[in-house]
C-alpha cells in the first residue's frame, strides 16, 4: 500500500519527464531548416500580438467604459478614459440599484456554479474513471451514449427540459439551473480518456492487494493522480455555467432566481421600454464585476489548464 | 463505508420519488380549474373582496406602482409583479408555459404585434365574459381594433405609439434644411444633410421589423389578413408595401442612413450629438429620449409623420401593447378587477405619469395633456402634434398569428438587403417565403403572395 502511493507520484512524474523529453526533441528538430527559425518565429511574434489585441480589445473597452457616468459614456470617445472617473461611483451604483438585485444575481451566479459544476466535475471524475478503469457488460454502449451526448448542445435541450421539469415543478426554482448544469458528457469523456493513461491499472492492481477497498482507492489514489484532469472539467464546467444564459432564460421567471447573465441582459432592455430607464453605465459595471472572478479562476488554474489540454495531444 | 454511502443512496431515492409525487400533485392541482370564468361587475367585486394572490407579467415599469395602488384600494388581493423579459424574452416564456399547461401568470403584458399569436391560439380569456365590450369607446379606434380579434376582446390597451416625426432642430437649422412633410422631401432632406456633413445621417436603420411594419401600414399596405383563425394571407409586394420599400430603396442604396441599431449605446449617442437627426417612430419616445438623450434637452420637436399623398395625414401605431388574461388563471374574476383598474379605472394616469402615450380617448382629449409644454422640446406642446396623430392612424391593419417568430428571422431576410445595400422588394419577398414556410409548419393554411 505505502509503496504503490510512493511508486504513484514517481510514475507520474517520470512521465512527465518523458514528455517533456519528447517536446524537446520535437522542438529541436523544427529549429533544423536554414534561418526557417528566425523568420516563422517573427511571424508568429507578429499573429500572436494580433491575437492578444484582439483578446485584450474588448476587456480594455470594458474598462475604459465602466469608468464612465451615463452621460459620458454616450458624449465621448468610446476607447478613452472621459470626464470624472467614476468607476467607484458605478460599482457602488450597481451593487444598490433596484434594492441590491445585483448582489442577489451574483449570489444565485455563485450557488449555480458552486454546486452545479462542482457536482458535474465530481460526476464526470467518478463516472470517467469508473468506465476507465473497470470492465463490465454495456460499457460500449455507454461509451455511445456519452459520445451521442457531447453531440447534443445544451441549448437544444432546454425547452424539452423546461417542459419536463414543468411536470414535477421544478421551473422557476434553481434546481432547474442546477440540476441540468450537474451533466456534463464533455467531461465525463475527458476524464475517462486522461484516467485510462494517468492511473496505471498496476497501481490499483498493488492497492487492491495491499487490501484498500474501491472507494478508498479511488479518494486517496486515483483522485491525486487525476487532479490536473479534474481541475481542466472544473475550468470547463465553471465556465459554462458561469456563462449558461438560455437555460436560466427558459426556465426562470422570477427576476430573484436569475443569474447575472440573465440579470443584466434585463437591465440592458431597460433602455427599451416606455419610461424605462437606461442604464448602459450599470450594465458595462456589472458586466466587468461579471468577468472578474472568471478572470481570477483563470489566473489560479492557468497551470491544470495547460496540462490538462496538452494531456490530450500527447495521447493522441 | 460501504453501508454508509448505500444509505445515501437510499435516501436521495427517497427524496426524488419524494420530488415525483409533489410533482404529480402540482400537476394534478394545475389540471383541476378553479374560479368562476364569467361574470359582472357585482362578481368581480365579490372576488376583491376574497383573499387572493395576483401574478401579473409586465416590464413596463408603471405596473409595479399600480399594483401597490390597486392593493391600498383592494387589501385582500395581493398583486406580485414579475418582470418575465422584455417583450421576445417574456413571449417565450409565456409560449413554453402555455405549452406546459402551468406555470403563466394570471395577466400579462403583451404587445399589440405579439396579440393574434396568443388570442388565437386560445391562450388568453375573451374580455366579453366581463363585459369589457362596452369599454369600446374609451379608446382610440386603433388601440381597440389591435384589441379586438376574431370577435373577442383578447386585452386592454394599455399604452399607444401613434407615430411621429421627432426631429434635431438643431441640426435642421444648422444647415438650412426644411423639416419635410411628405416622403420625397424625406429623401431629399436625406440627401443634402448627408452632403453638407458626410457625419450626419437623416436616420439610421439597420432593419426593423417593427418599423417596416408600420411604415407598410402607414402607406396602406395591408400585407397580411386572418380568416376563421387559422387561413392566412400574406402579400408583401401589395402596392403599400412596395410604396414603403420603393422610396426607402433610395436611402438605403444611396447610404444615407446611419448603420446603426436602434436601442443600442451607439444610437442614444448618435442622438445626442446629431449625428442620427431624426426618428419616425411611436408617440412614445419623448419619455425615452428625455431619460437616454438628457443631453441633447431643447435640441428635438416632434413634427407629423411625412405622408405619401401631399397633404392627406396619415399614421400608423409603432409598439404600444395591452395586457390579457390568460386562460390558465385561476383568478381570472380578480385578475379583471385588476385590468381594469390598470387600463381603463386610475391606473392610466399612473401609465402616463411613467412616459406612457395613452390609449384612452378621455386622456388624450383632456386640456391639461394637449397644452402640457415639454420643457426638453424647448416648450413645444408636443402631445398636440401626438394626438392629431393617433386620429389619423389608417385602418384596417392586421398582424400575423406568428407576427413574434416572423418578426425574429426578419433580419435573416430584409436585414440581407440593407446590410448589402440592395433592392428592398426581394428582401420582403424573402421574408414572406420564409414566414409562409413556417406558419404552414405550424398548421395554418398560408397563401403567400397576391
Amino acid at each position: 500500500m505505502t509503496q504503490a502511493t510512493v511508486t504513484a507520484p514517481s510514475a507520474a512524474a517520470s512521465a512527465r519527464g518523458t514528455r517533456s523529453t519528447s517536446r524537446a526533441t520535437r522542438h529541436t528538430r523544427s529549429l533544423g531548416g536554414r534561418g526557417v527559425h528566425q523568420r516563422r518565429s517573427i511571424l508568429l511574434t507578429i499573429v500572436m500580438s494580433v491575437m492578444v489585441v484582439y483578446a485584450l480589445f474588448p476587456l480594455f473597452w470594458l474598462f475604459v467604459s465602466s469608468t464612465k457616468t451615463q452621460s459620458e459614456l454616450l458624449s465621448s470617445f468610446g476607447l478613452w478614459f472621459s470626464g470624472d472617473f467614476s468607476l467607484f461611483d458605478n460599482i457602488a451604483q450597481t451593487l444598490s440599484y433596484g434594492n441590491g438585485e445585483f448582489v442577489r444575481w451574483f449570489g444565485n451566479t455563485l450557488l449555480y456554479v458552486v454546486v452545479g459544476a462542482g457536482g458535474a466535475t465530481l460526476l464526470a471524475a467518478l463516472g470517467g474513471y469508473g468506465l476507465a478503469k473497470f470492465n463490465f457488460p454495456g460499457k460500449k454502449g455507454v461509451f455511445a451514449v456519452v459520445l451521442g451526448a457531447v453531440a447534443i448542445p445544451g441549448t437544444a435541450l432546454a425547452v424539452p427540459t423546461f417542459l419536463m421539469f414543468s411536470q414535477l415543478g421544478l421551473t422557476n426554482t434553481p434546481w432547474s439551473i442546477i440540476l441540468p448544469s450537474l451533466i456534463s458528457p464533455f467531461g465525463l469523456y475527458l476524464i475517462w480518456t486522461y484516467a485510462l493513461d494517468a492511473v496505471p491499472t498496476e497501481v490499483l492492481e498493488a492497492a487492491r492487494m495491499d487490501g484498500a477497498g474501491e472507494m478508498r482507492t479511488f479518494f486517496t489514489i486515483s483522485l491525486r493522480l487525476l487532479t490536473p484532469g479534474i481541475v481542466t472539467v472544473l475550468l470547463f464546467t465553471v465556465v459554462a455555467t458561469w456563462n449558461n444564459y438560455f437555460l436560466p432564460l427558459i426556465m426562470l421567471s422570477e427576476p430573484t432566481w436569475y443569474p447575472l447573465t440573465v440579470g443584466l441582459n434585463q437591465w440592458n432592455a431597460q433602455s427599451q421600454t416606455v419610461g424605462g430607464d437606461a442604464i448602459y453605465n450599470l450594465v458595462v459595471t456589472g458586466s466587468l464585476l461579471t468577468i472578474v472572478p472568471i478572470i481570477v479562476a483563470f489566473l489560479f488554474l492557468q497551470k491544470y489548464w495547460q496540462s490538462g489540454l496538452s494531456a490530450g495531444s500527447v495521447k493522441a | 463505508m460501504k453501508i454508509r454511502s448505500n444509505k445515501g443512496l437510499r435516501r436521495g431515492a427517497a427524496a426524488l420519488t419524494g420530488a415525483l409525487a409533489l410533482g404529480l400533485a402540482l400537476s394534478a392541482c394545475s389540471s383541476a380549474g378553479g374560479g368562476a370564468e364569467t361574470g359582472n361587475a357585482d362578481d368581480i367585486a365579490k372576488a376583491l373582496d376574497t383573499e387572493t394572490t395576483l401574478t401579473v407579467w409586465a416590464w413596463a415599469p408603471a405596473v409595479e406602482q399600480i399594483a401597490k395602488d390597486f392593493e391600498k384600494e383592494h387589501p385582500k388581493v395581493t398583486v406580485n409583479v414579475v418582470n418575465a423579459g422584455t417583450g421576445n424574452d417574456q413571449y417565450v416564456k409565456l409560449q413554453n408555459a402555455i405549452k406546459a399547461g402551468s406555470g403563466a401568470p394570471d395577466v400579462a403584458q403583451i404587445e399589440y404585434y405579439a396579440l393574434p399569436q396568443f388570442a388565437l391560439s386560445d391562450s388568453l380569456v375573451d374580455l366579453k365574459d366581463f363585459g369589457f365590450d362596452s369599454f369600446a369607446d374609451e379608446y382610440t379606434d386603433s388601440t381597440w381594433n389591435s384589441v379586438s380579434l376574431d370577435g373577442g376582446v383578447y386585452a386592454l390597451p394599455q399604452d399607444s405609439g401613434p407615430m411621429a416625426l421627432f426631429y434635431n432642430k438643431a441640426v435642421f437649422d444648422q444647415y438650412g434644411i426644411a423639416v419635410p412633410t411628405t416622403w420625397d422631401e424625406y429623401v431629399a432632406a436625406a440627401k443634402q444633410l448627408h452632403a453638407a456633413d458626410p457625419t450626419k445621417y437623416i436616420t439610421n436603420d439597420t432593419g426593423d421589423a417593427g418599423f417596416t411594419t408600420s411604415m407598410i401600414w402607414q402607406a396602406g399596405g395591408q400585407p397580411y389578413k386572418t380568416e376563421n383563425s387559422t387561413d392566412v394571407s400574406i402579400d408583401l409586394q401589395d402596392e403599400g408595401s412596395k410604396k414603403f420599400a420603393d422610396t426607402w430603396n433610395q436611402l438605403v442604396e444611396g447610404d444615407l442612413v446611419s448603420p446603426i441599431s436602434s436601442w443600442s449605446d451607439e444610437w442614444y449617442k448618435g442622438l445626442a450629438d446629431g449625428s442620427i437627426a431624426t426618428l419616425t417612430i411611436g408617440a412614445w419616445m419623448p419619455g425615452n429620449l428625455e431619460s437616454g438623450v438628457a443631453d441633447a434637452a431643447g435640441d428635438w420637436r416632434v413634427a407629423p409623420m411625412p405622408t405619401w399623398e401631399p397633404g392627406v395625414a396619415a399614421s400608423a401605431e409603432n409598439g404600444g401593447g395591452g395586457d390579457a388574461i390568460m386562460k390558465q388563471s385561476k383568478n381570472k374574476l380578480a385578475a379583471a378587477g385588476f385590468l381594469q383598474y390598470m387600463n381603463e379605472g386610475e391606473g392610466t394616469q399612473t401609465s402616463i405619469d411613467a412616459g406612457g402615450f395613452p390609449s384612452t380617448v378621455a386622456d388624450l382629449n383632456s386640456d391639461e395633456f394637449l397644452n402640457y409644454e415639454s420643457d426638453y422640446f424647448g416648450g413645444q406642446k408636443i402631445n398636440q402634434v401626438l394626438v392629431q396623430s393617433s386620429k389619423d392612424v389608417v385602418k384596417g391593419w392586421q398582424y400575423l398569428p406568428f407576427q413574434v417568430y416572423s418578426n425574429s428571422i426578419f433580419n435573416d431576410t430584409v436585414g440581407k438587403a440593407y446590410s448589402s445595400k440592395s433592392d428592398l422588394n426581394a428582401g420582403l419577398e424573402a421574408w414572406q417565403k420564409a414566414t409562409a414556410d413556417y406558419g404552414n409548419e405550424q398548421g395554418f393554411t398560408v397563401k403567400a403572395g397576391s
